[in-house]
C-alpha cells in the first residue's frame, strides 16, 4: 500500500476551496540554500505566506529534514557544498517515500543544459536566480494548490 | 762508412715506410683516417722535392747561381692561381672519377682513347729521365758515402750495378705499396702518409745540414757570404748578370707552375688523393713555406763547398754529403743519405704509380678492350688483369728509367734533365687550361697541338742529349735536320740568346697553343665532346647534379651492366653497389632495360678503375648509344638542377608549413583552452554576480512589498542589501583587477618595506572581525629578516586576503590563526596557519586557480568571490615569490609565500 503522509492533512479540506492560511500552515516547505541572506528573504516569503518553513544550508542537512519531516514542497538551490542540489532531487524523486514531493529549483545556473539536468532528475519547476519574489511565491502557492487539489481526489 | 750499414739504413729506412703506410691504411679503417688532416695533404705535395732539390739545388746554385730559385718561385706563384685552377681540376676528377692526367685530358675531350694513349706516352717519355736521375742521385750518393769507407772496391760487380739493384728493390717496393686496391680512385691512404712522412725526413736532413755547413763549418750566413766575397768568380754567381738571365727567369718560373700542376706525381697527390677541397687552403701558404725552408741553406752550402772543396774535383750535386764526409761527421752524413734516400723513393714511388695507372687505364685497357679476342681471353678476368698491368708497367718503368740513366742520364747533371721534364708536362698547359675555361677546345685542337707541341719538345731538348750519346749525327746539331740551318734544334727558326730550356719551352708552346687554338676554332666537335666540355668548364653550376644525372641516353641491360663490373668488383660487391645505387635514385632492377642513371653510374665506377676512356668503350660494347646533344645536356643538368632547388625549396616550404600547422594547432590549442577557461570564467562570473543580485532583489522586494514589517527586520534586511552590493561591488573590482594582473597591464609600485610592518597593517585591517568572531591572532616575526623590495599595498592585500580566509574557516570562539615570518638564505617567508576545517589535498593547487571549481560547477568554493586566491597568487609571482598550501582535512591550513629579499 502506498504510504501518503498527507492524506491526513486534506482530509478536513473541501473540494472547491483554495489554500487558505491554515490550510498552508499545514504544508511543509523545505528551502535548501547555502547563502545566509537568500535563505533569509526566502524563510520571510513562506512564513509570510503561512507555510510551515524548513531551513537548510547544504544538501546533506536538507536531506535529513526531508527524512524527518516529509515536507511537501522542497525550494532547492543547485550548487552547495558537500551534496547539491541534482543529488538532493534526485535521490527524493526516486523514493517511492519522497515521490510525491514538489521540487523547485532555485538557481543562478541558468543555461538551457542545466535547466534539462534539473528536469531530468525530476525536478517540478525550475527558477533561475535572480528571481522575482511575487512570481515565485505564485509558484508555489499554485503547486500547493495541486497539492490539495491531487489529495482530494485520490481521497 | 760501411756499406753494409748503408744498406741496412736504406732497407731499414723502407720498411719504416711501409710500416707507415700500413699503419696509416689500418686507422683509416678504424675511421680514423689521418689524410683528412690538411697538414698530411700540404706535406704530401712536398713529393715535388725529389733527390733533384735535395742534391741538385745546391749543383745548379754552384753553376748557375740564384736561378736554382725559379722552380720554387714558380710553384710560389702558382699558389692563389691554385684556388682557381686546382680547385676546378679537383672538383671535376671527384664528379667524373678521373684518375690521372692522362684520363684528364682524355675525359674532357669526349672520353678519347688516342689522346689518352698520347698523354700516357708523353708522360713516359718526359718522366724516364726523371726517374733515371733519381736513381743516379741514390747510387752515386751510396758511393759517395761508401767510397770513404775502407772496404770499398771499385770494381766489385756489386757496386757497378748498383743503380739495378737499386732500381730492383724500387719496383718490388713501389708495387707492395701502390697496387694493392685495384680502384684508383680508392685513394692510396698510405701512400700519402708515407709520402708526407718522407717530406719531413728529407727537410730535417737538408735543414740539419745546412745548419751544420753554417753554423758549425762556417760561423753563420755573414761568414760564407765574406769569405766568398774575397773569391771574385763566386761572388758574380749570385747576381743576375745578363739579359738572358731574364727572360729564363721567367720561362722557368713558368716551366715549374706548369709542373706543379701536372707532373702525373702532383697530380696524384694534389688532385686524385685530395679528399678535401678546403686543404687547399692550407697547401697555399704551407707548401711554399716548405720550400723556402729546403732552399734557406742552398747558397750557403754551395758556397761554402766552393771554398771547402775549391780546385777539388767534387761534384757540386754532391756538396750536401761531401761537407758533412769531409769532416767526419759519421751520423749526420748516414742523416743526409737518408734524406736523399727520402726524396728520391718518394719521387719514384707516386711517379710510377701515377704513371702505371696511366699506361693501364690509358694505353693497354682501351687496347684489351676493343680487341673482341683480347677481351674474350681475360674475360671474367679483367681485373687482375688490370692489376697485373700495372704491376708489369712499374717494373718497366723503373728498368726503362735504369736504362736511360745507364745510357744518357750519366752524362748529365740533375738540374737539366728535370727541367727537360719539366717541358714535356708543360705540354699538358694548353688543353688542361683550355679545357676547363674554354669550351670552344676540342679534340683535334688538342690532339694536334700536344702532337706538335712533344715533337718540338723532343727535337729540341731530348734530340740534343740523345746526340751526345751517339744516336744521331752530330751535324744534326751544327747544321740543322737535312742540313736546314733554321731547324739546329738550339736555334730553331733561327732563335739564338736563350738557354736552350727556355728555348726548347718556347717553341713548343708556341706551336702547341697555335695548334690547339687553331684547330679548335677550325674544326667542329663532336656531341660528347661538347657534353664533356659544358660539364668541365662549368663544373661548379653542376657539381652537385652531375653524380646524380646522366647525361647518356641509349639501351642497355642490367645484367650486362652487372657483368662488366663483376669483372672488376666481384660479384657480391657490384651486386651491393647496384642495389644501393637502385634504392637511393628509386630505380626498379626488376626492369631488364637499365636506367640511363644506373648506366652512367657503372660508368663512373669503371672509370675509377680503368680510366674514363676504357670505361667508355666498355660501356658502349654493351649498350646502343644514341647521340644527346649539347643544348639536351645542359637542359638535362639544368633541370637537375632546377629540380634540385625546387625540391629543396619544396622541402623547406613543408618543413616551415609543418612548423606553421604545429604552431597554429598549438595556438588554437591554447586558444580553445582559454576560450573554455574564459567562458568557464565568464560563467562563474556570471553566477557569483547573480548569487548578490539575488539577495539585493529578493530582499527589496520584501521590504517592498511588506511596509508593514518590524523596523528590526527591515533593518537588518536593508543591511544585508548594502552587504550584498558591497560583495557585488568588490567583486567587480576583483575581477577587473584580475584580468590587469593576467593582460600583464599590473605594474608594480615598488618601495623598500618592512615585512612586519605589513603584517601588522593586515593584521589591523582585520581585528574587529576576528574579535567579532572570538578567534585569536597570534603573531611570530623574525625580527632578522631584513627590508626588501615589495609592493607594500599588494602584499597587504595578500596578507589580508589570507588572513580574511583564515578567519572566515576557523570556528567561531575556538578559532587560533598563526602568522610567522622567516628569514632564510635571502627569501623571506611568511605563513598563514589556522585551525580551520582544512582543505583536501587534490585542491592544494586547484585553490589558486580563479574560481577553481569552474571544472566541476558543482563544487561550491568556500564562500567568497573565489579570486582572492587567484589574485594573490599573481601578486606574488609578480614578485618572482612562489606561494603554496599545506593542509589536511581537519587539521586546519597553511598558507605560505616567499619573496627574495636581496
Amino acid at each position: 500500500m502506498i504510504y501518503f503522509p498527507m492524506a491526513a492533512c486534506y482530509s478536513s479540506f473541501t473540494i472547491n476551496r483554495l489554500p487558505t492560511k491554515d490550510m498552508k500552515e499545514l504544508i511543509k516547505v523545505l528551502i535548501v540554500d547555502d547563502e545566509p541572506s537568500i535563505l533569509m528573504s526566502l524563510e520571510f516569503l513562506m512564513k509570510k505566506e503561512g507555510y510551515q518553513v524548513f531551513i537548510a544550508r547544504d544538501g546533506s542537512e536538507a536531506m535529513d529534514i526531508i527524512e524527518k519531516e516529509v515536507p511537501s514542497i522542497i525550494l532547492l538551490d543547485i550548487m552547495m557544498p558537500n551534496v547539491d542540489g541534482y543529488e538532493v532531487c534526485h535521490s527524493v524523486k526516486n523514493s517511492l517515500r519522497f515521490e510525491h514531493i514538489k521540487v523547485i529549483f532555485l538557481s543562478a545556473k541558468n543555461k538551457e543544459i542545466d535547466m534539462e539536468k534539473g528536469y531530468a532528475v525530476g525536478a517540478d519547476l525550475y527558477v533561475t536566480k535572480p528571481f522575482s519574489t511575487r512570481a515565485l511565491v505564485a509558484k508555489v502557492n499554485a503547486l500547493a494548490i495541486n497539492i490539495v487539489t491531487e489529495n482530494t481526489k485520490m481521497k | 762508412m760501411n756499406s753494409g750499414i748503408l744498406i741496412f739504413s736504406s732497407v731499414l729506412y723502407l720498411a719504416f715506410l711501409f710500416v707507415v703506410a700500413y699503419w696509416a691504411e689500418k686507422q683509416a679503417e678504424k675511421g680514423k683516417s689521418l689524410v683528412t688532416n690538411p697538414y698530411i695533404y700540404a706535406l704530401s705535395l712536398a713529393v715535388y722535392c725529389t733527390a733533384w732539390t735535395f742534391y741538385g739545388s745546391v749543383g745548379r746554385a754552384v753553376t748557375n747561381g740564384i736561378e736554382f730559385l725559379s722552380v720554387f718561385i714558380g710553384p710560389t706563384l702558382m699558389m692563389p692561381i691554385w684556388w682557381i685552377v686546382l680547385r676546378k681540376i679537383i672538383r671535376i676528377c671527384k664528379v667524373q672519377r678521373i684518375t690521372s692526367i692522362a684520363d684528364f685530358i682524355s675525359s674532357r675531350y669526349g672520353k678519347d682513347a688516342t689522346l689518352g694513349v698520347l698523354v700516357t706516352l708523353v708522360c713516359i717519355a718526359g718522366i724516364l729521365p726523371y726517374i733515371a736521375i733519381q736513381l743516379k742521385a741514390i747510387s752515386s750518393s751510396f758511393l759517395i758515402v761508401a767510397r770513404s769507407s775502407d772496404n770499398y772496391k771499385e770494381n766489385d760487380i756489386f757496386w757497378r750495378d748498383l743503380p739495378f739493384y737499386i732500381a730492383v728493390a724500387l719496383s718490388v717496393f713501389t708495387i707492395i705499396f701502390g697496387t694493392r686496391k685495384i680502384d684508383s680512385t680508392e685513394r692510396h691512404e698510405g701512400m700519402v702518409t708515407a709520402i708526407a712522412a718522407e717530406s719531413i725526413i728529407k727537410l730535417m736532413a737538408f735543414l740539419t745540414t745546412g745548419i751544420f755547413v753554417t753554423y758549425f763549418v762556417f760561423n753563420g750566413f755573414g761568414d760564407i757570404f765574406q769569405k766568398v766575397s774575397q773569391v771574385p768568380d763566386l761572388s758574380k754567381a749570385f747576381v743576375f748578370n745578363n739579359d738572358g738571365d731574364f727572360s729564363s727567369w721567367f720561362w722557368h718560373i713558368f716551366l715549374s707552375m706548369a709542373a706543379i700542376m701536372f707532373l702525373p706525381r702532383q697530380f696524384q697527390v694534389a688532385v686524385v688523393e685530395n679528399v678535401n677541397e678546403r686543404h687547399l687552403n692550407k697547401a697555399m701558404w704551407l707548401f711554399p713555406l716548405y720550400m723556402l725552408l729546403i732552399n734557406i741553406f742552398v747558397i750557403p752550402t754551395a758556397l761554402g763547398g766552393e771554398i771547402l772543396f775549391a780546385n777539388q774535383n767534387v761534384n757540386p750535386d754532391s756538396y750536401v754529403l761531401a761537407i758533412p764526409l769531409k769532416f767526419n761527421q759519421k751520423i749526420l752524413t748516414l742523416f743526409t743519405y737518408i734524406g736523399g734516400f727520402s726524396a728520391a723513393t718518394s719521387m719514384i714511388i707516386v711517379e710510377t704509380i701515377a704513371l702505371s695507372v696511366m699506361v693501364s687505364n690509358n694505353l693497354v685497357m682501351p687496347v684489351v678492350l676493343k680487341s673482341k679476342k683480347l677481351q674474350e681471353r681475360f674475360k671474367g678476368n679483367l681485373s687482375n688483369l688490370v692489376n697485373n698491368i700495372r704491376r708489369t708497367s712499374i717494373v718497366m718503368i723503373i728498368l726503362l728509367a735504369y736504362l736511360y740513366y745507364k745510357t744518357i742520364a750519366e752524362h748529365y747533371s740533375l738540374v737539366s734533365i728535370g727541367m727537360v721534364s719539366f717541358t714535356a708536362v708543360a705540354q699538358f698547359t694548353p688543353a688542361i687550361i683550355g679545357g676547363i675555361f674554354w669550351k670552344g677546345g676540342n679534340r683535334k685542337g688538342a690532339l694536334i697541338g700536344l702532337i706538335v707541341g712533344s715533337l718540338i719538345w723532343f727535337y729540341t731538348l731530348v734530340l740534343p742529349s740523345l746526340v751526345g750519346t751517339g744516336f744521331f749525327p752530330k751535324s744534326i746539331m751544327d747544321n740543322g735536320l737535312f742540313g736546314l740551318e733554321f731547324l739546329k734544334p738550339f736555334s730553331l727558326f733561327g732563335l739564338e740568346g736563350m738557354d736552350n730550356i727556355s728555348h726548347g719551352l718556347f717553341w713548343s708552346l708556341f706551336f702547341n697553343v697555335g695548334c690547339y687554338s687553331y684547330f679548335s676554332i677550325t674544326s667542329k666537335a663532336s656531341s660528347i665532346e661538347h657534353n664533356q666540355a659544358v660539364i668541365f668548364v662549368d663544373i661548379f653550376e653542376y657539381s652537385g647534379q652531375i653524380v646524380n644525372s646522366s647525361i647518356w641516353r641509349g639501351t642497355a641491360y642490367i645484367p650486362d651492366i652487372q657483368l662488366l663490373l663483376n669483372n672488376f668488383f666481384g660479384m657480391k660487391r657490384s651486386e651491393k653497389v647496384i642495389r644501393l645505387f637502385a634504392q637511393k635514385n628509386k630505380i626498379n632492377l626488376k626492369d631488364e632495360k637499365a636506367d640511363p642513371q644506373l648506366v652512367t653510374y657503372a660508368e663512373k665506377l669503371l672509370a675509377g678503375v680503368v680510366g674514363t676512356a676504357s670505361a667508355r668503350i666498355m660501356i658502349s660494347s654493351i649498350s646502343k648509344e644514341e647521340k644527346i646533344s649539347t643544348e639536351e645536356v645542359i637542359s638535362i643538368l639544368k633541370s637537375s638542377q632546377e629540380l634540385l632547388s625546387a625540391n629543396k625549396s619544396l622541402r623547406k616550404k613543408s618543413v616551415e608549413l609543418e612548423k606553421a600547422t604545429s604552431e597554429l594547432k598549438d595556438a588554437n590549442e591554447i586558444l580553445k583552452r582559454t576560450d573554455k577557461l574564459k567562458d568557464d570564467f565568464l560563467t562563474t562570473v556570471a553566477h557569483e554576480i547573480r548569487t548578490p543580485l539575488t539577495s539585493i532583489r529578493a530582499l527589496s522586494e520584501i521590504v517592498f512589498d511588506n511596509p508593514d514589517m518590524e523596523i528590526e527586520e527591515r533593518a537588518h534586511f536593508l543591511g544585508t542589501v548594502v552587504k550584498e552590493s558591497d560583495r557585488l561591488s568588490r567583486l567587480i573590482n576583483q575581477v577587473l583587477d584580475l584580468e590587469k594582473y593576467e593582460s600583464g597591464k599590473q605594474k608594480l609600485n615598488k618601495e623598500e618595506v618592512d615585512i612586519q610592518d605589513i603584517i601588522k597593517d593586515s593584521v589591523d585591517t582585520l581585528y574587529q572581525q576576528a574579535k567579532e568572531k572570538g578567534i585569536k591572532i597570534i603573531f611570530i616575526p623574525d625580527r632578522f629578516a631584513p627590508k626588501f623590495e615589495a609592493d607594500k599595498d599588494k602584499i597587504i592585500q595578500v596578507v589580508v586576503n589570507l588572513l580574511s580566509n583564515a578567519i572566515k574557516f576557523c570556528q567561531a570562539q575556538k578559532g587560533e590563526i598563526t602568522i610567522a615570518t622567516h628569514y632564510v638564505e635571502g627569501w623571506i617567508y611568511t605563513s598563514i596557519q589556522d585551525n580551520g576545517t582544512g582543505i583536501d589535498k587534490k585542491f592544494h593547487r586547484l585553490i589558486f586557480d580563479k574560481f577553481f571549481q569552474a571544472e566541476d560547477q558543482t563544487i561550491k568554493k568556500p564562500r567568497g568571490s573565489g579570486l582572492g586566491l587567484a589574485i594573490s597568487k599573481k601578486i606574488i609571482e609578480l614578485h618572482n615569490g612562489q606561494i603554496w598550501l599545506e593542509s589536511q582535512v581537519g587539521k586546519g591550513s597553511k598558507f605560505t609565500f616567499m619573496i627574495s629579499a636581496v
